[in-house]
């Protein structure tokens, strides 16, 4: 065994040797390679801390979203229609919940104006969010008039502007008291937008939803799991979307890494032939070019992830964030968690070591078959 | 479904092994048809040019086989949270009929790969390449294999509707379903430890034995040993190894093991059994090979170093496992 790893040691060594020997060729290929790692890693990396992010935002929300339907369009639910639902075992809560979306000229952006029912707020205040803050200018104690859609001017004064940290759900939202919400969009009284509804035990939320189904045949139930399944599987398309277009550039990645090693310089020539001359069997040659191709793609693997990882997670992405995150006016600055996870790893490690290595195959062989006498004589 | 960025890479896998396959058949058919190690013509002193090429190559391929049946069930688990009904690989896996097929085959192929570079291995230590032709018979062998297992998983990752209602782990392990891993999953607790203890630890002694050994009774002795402590290492997991890890006395399933959950303990221990399968198993094949006057010194030699690994890989499966089960709360067995 120790004998195997020295000779291992060895190889590594003068491969390391006459790598340095040739340094302007394989920089370069080590750069395109790094590059191509860089690229793929940034995507990869970028999407899945967005599908963690929209995983850790719905885990607040509430289990069961019901919303009314007439003539397949969502309508307000009426008085009497959350009794007419009923006791549902397993269901700990259910309320109505006000909101809706209102058009700002001025910015020409929509906001979303909520009623809620556990933050105490004053009649004839708001408290905004971030994202609004900016926009508009506002801070604390200021003053807002927002005309409604009857066409009366309604002006409310800021009481608060939501934390930072939350923005990615808070961005746009301007928080009111019930009765101003009521008065701003002229809701009848007793009507509500749509009712939350929060399960305990995840296993029954899909004998709650086909309850709620048979008791309200007018009725949408909208499932959290449903809508995260949605989220991820949007993300996963993107990503694959962005992959199977830069398939192209690992293609082409494919030749040059071909061409790279099927161009033996004379040089190179002269050092197999002298190798084999002095005894080196071909597969020894292939061992060491093996060795010269590992230590490439580890390097330019690792060096790729990690500028990935600082262009993502320190830089925010600047490159890619137009094409993976979407587009909004009053678009939420969020800073992504860090996070690695191993199948992404994996899948990189197919995407550029295992076309590299297919790739060299055939012109290490070349190289390593090449006879000692022609090439010295030659 | 098929933008998946690991379903991507697994068909891009297959295909490309399946290609560098196809590409070296024609060299396999010639080898098998005019190799001749005593001739000293032009064509002998081709081919063995050629072999190095078509050795590394299908070398890679193996290499490449065995990292994708590891990749293919880690992505099964992490494709799981898109269905409804799934739980864990055992729901994604169900969502259409070639997804177990697919992940059966990808085993086979692994022990294939397994088995083909261990020949490799001995076949090129050797001076006059006595496994030549076999090893590209072996090749020759695997092409369809191959060919049908991309073709099961583009059927299954094509056929991947996020709106099939798929079955749980649950229904398929639940131990009055009529397959044969419930049957192994209602093995009464007690005999299937005494049968899962008793198989790994004669295995291990066994493989150890060949190890000291060497001689060609231990050899095959250590290879049916480790297929009959890989069978009942499968159906203790089955039976009480999963029971313990979930602390459940009705949840046998195979893969929840896997989930980050229950901290990936899953891969402790298929590791290190599959690792020690494949060593075993190949030594045992390698046996047959030990008369042949070149390779009277090399597979001695292998074999038993394979052995070394059987037996070090099954006495850390079976720690693993006792270590699950001692730390378990559950009480299975008074």
């Amino acid at each position: 065994m120790n004998t195997w790893i020295e000779k291992q040691r060895h190889l590594i060594d003068f491969t390391l040797a006459s790598l340095a020997r040739r340094k302007g060729k394989n920089l370069g290929l080590l750069f395109i390679y790094t590059l191509l790692v860089f690229v793929l890693a940034s995507v990869a990396l970028y999407t899945h801390a967005l599908r963690t992010e929209a995983q850790k935002v719905l885990a607040g929300t509430p289990e069961i979203v019901l919303q009314r339907l007439v003539a397949g369009r969502h309508d307000l639910i009426p008085p009497g229609y959350i009794e007419q639902i009923g006791r549902i075992r397993g269901v700990q809560k259910k309320e109505g919940r006000l909101w809706g979306y209102y058009y700002d000229s001025v910015v020409k952006a929509n906001y979303t104006f909520m009623a809620p029912r556990d933050l105490k707020i004053e009649r004839g205040e708001i408290i905004v969010g971030p994202a609004l803050e900016r926009s508009r200018g506002l801070a604390a104690g200021n003053g807002i008039s927002f005309r409604s859609y009857s066409g009366e001017l309604h002006t409310f004064i800021i009481a608060d502007v939501l934390p930072q940290n939350s923005e990615l759900v808070s961005a746009d939202l301007v928080l009111m008291h019930e009765a101003d919400f009521r008065a701003f969009f002229k809701y009848p009284e007793g009507h509500f937008t749509d009712v939350a509804m929060s399960v305990a035990n995840p296993q029954e939320i899909k004998n709650v939803a086909i309850k709620l189904m048979d008791s309200l045949p007018d009725s949408r139930p909208i499932l959290r799991d449903e809508v995260l399944r949605t989220y991820a599987s949007i993300f996963d398309w993107r990503e694959g979307i962005m992959l199977a277009l830069l398939s192209a550039a690992i293609l082409a990645f494919g030749i040059f890494a071909w061409e790279k090693a099927a161009g033996l310089s004379a040089e190179e020539k002269r050092e197999i032939g002298i190798l084999k001359a002095i005894g080196w069997e071909t597969g020894d040659v292939i061992k060491m070019k093996f060795w010269e191709g590992l230590l490439i793609s580890l390097t330019a693997f690792f060096a790729g992830y990690v500028a990935a990882y600082l262009h993502v997670f320190h830089f925010d992405a600047i490159l890619f964030e137009s094409v993976l995150k979407g587009w909004a006016v009053l678009y939420p600055r969020f800073t992504l968690p860090p996070h690695i996870d191993g199948l992404q790893v994996a899948t990189l490690f197919f995407f550029t070591v295992f076309p590299y290595t297919a790739a060299v195959l055939v012109p290490i062989w070349r190289a390593a078959t090449t006879d000692p006498d022609t090439v010295m004589r030659g | 479904m098929i933008f998946q960025p690991a379903i991507i890479a697994l068909l891009l896998a297959a295909g490309l092994s399946l290609f560098m396959l196809l590409v070296a058949s024609p060299f396999a058919v010639q080898v098998i048809r005019h190799w001749d190690i005593a001739s000293g013509s032009e064509q002998q002193l081709k081919l063995e040019r050629l072999t190095y090429l078509f050795s590394t190559l299908v070398a890679f391929v193996c290499l490449v086989q065995i990292l994708a049946a590891l990749l293919f069930v880690f992505n099964a688990d992490k494709m799981s949270v898109m269905f409804v009904g799934a739980m864990c690989a055992v729901g994604a896996l169900n969502v259409n009929a070639y997804g177990f097929p697919a992940l059966y085959l990808q085993l086979a192929l692994f022990f294939l790969a397994a088995l083909w570079l261990a020949i490799n291995h001995a076949d090129s230590r050797a001076r006059d390449y006595p496994l030549v032709k076999l090893k590209y018979l072996l090749l020759l062998a695997a092409i369809p294999l191959f060919g049908l297992s991309l073709y099961l998983q583009l059927q299954y990752f094509l056929g991947l509707k996020a709106d099939v209602i798929t079955s749980c782990c649950g229904s398929m392990f639940s131990t009055d379903a009529p397959t044969l891993a419930s049957e192994m999953s209602a093995l009464a607790p007690q005999p299937a430890l005494l049968g899962f203890y008793g198989t790994i630890a004669a295995a291990v002694l066994l493989s150890a034995w060949h190890w000291r050994q060497r001689g060609d009774l231990s050899g095959y002795a250590a290879g049916l040993g480790s297929l009959a402590a890989f069978v009942a290492a499968i159906a203790g997991i089955l039976a009480f190894v999963s029971l313990y890890i979930y602390e459940h006395p009705n949840h046998h399933c195979p893969f929840c093991i896997l989930k980050p959950d229950y901290d990936y303990q899953g891969y402790w221990l298929y590791v290190p059994l599959f690792a020690a399968a494949a060593a075993g198993m190949s030594a045992g094949a390698l046996r047959c090979f030990s008369r042949r006057p070149s390779l009277v010194h090399v597979v001695p030699q292998f074999t038993a170093r394979l052995a070394g690994i059987a037996a070090l890989g099954y006495l850390l499966f079976a720690l693993v496992a006792s270590l699950m089960i001692w730390r378990s709360n559950l009480i299975l067995l008074d």
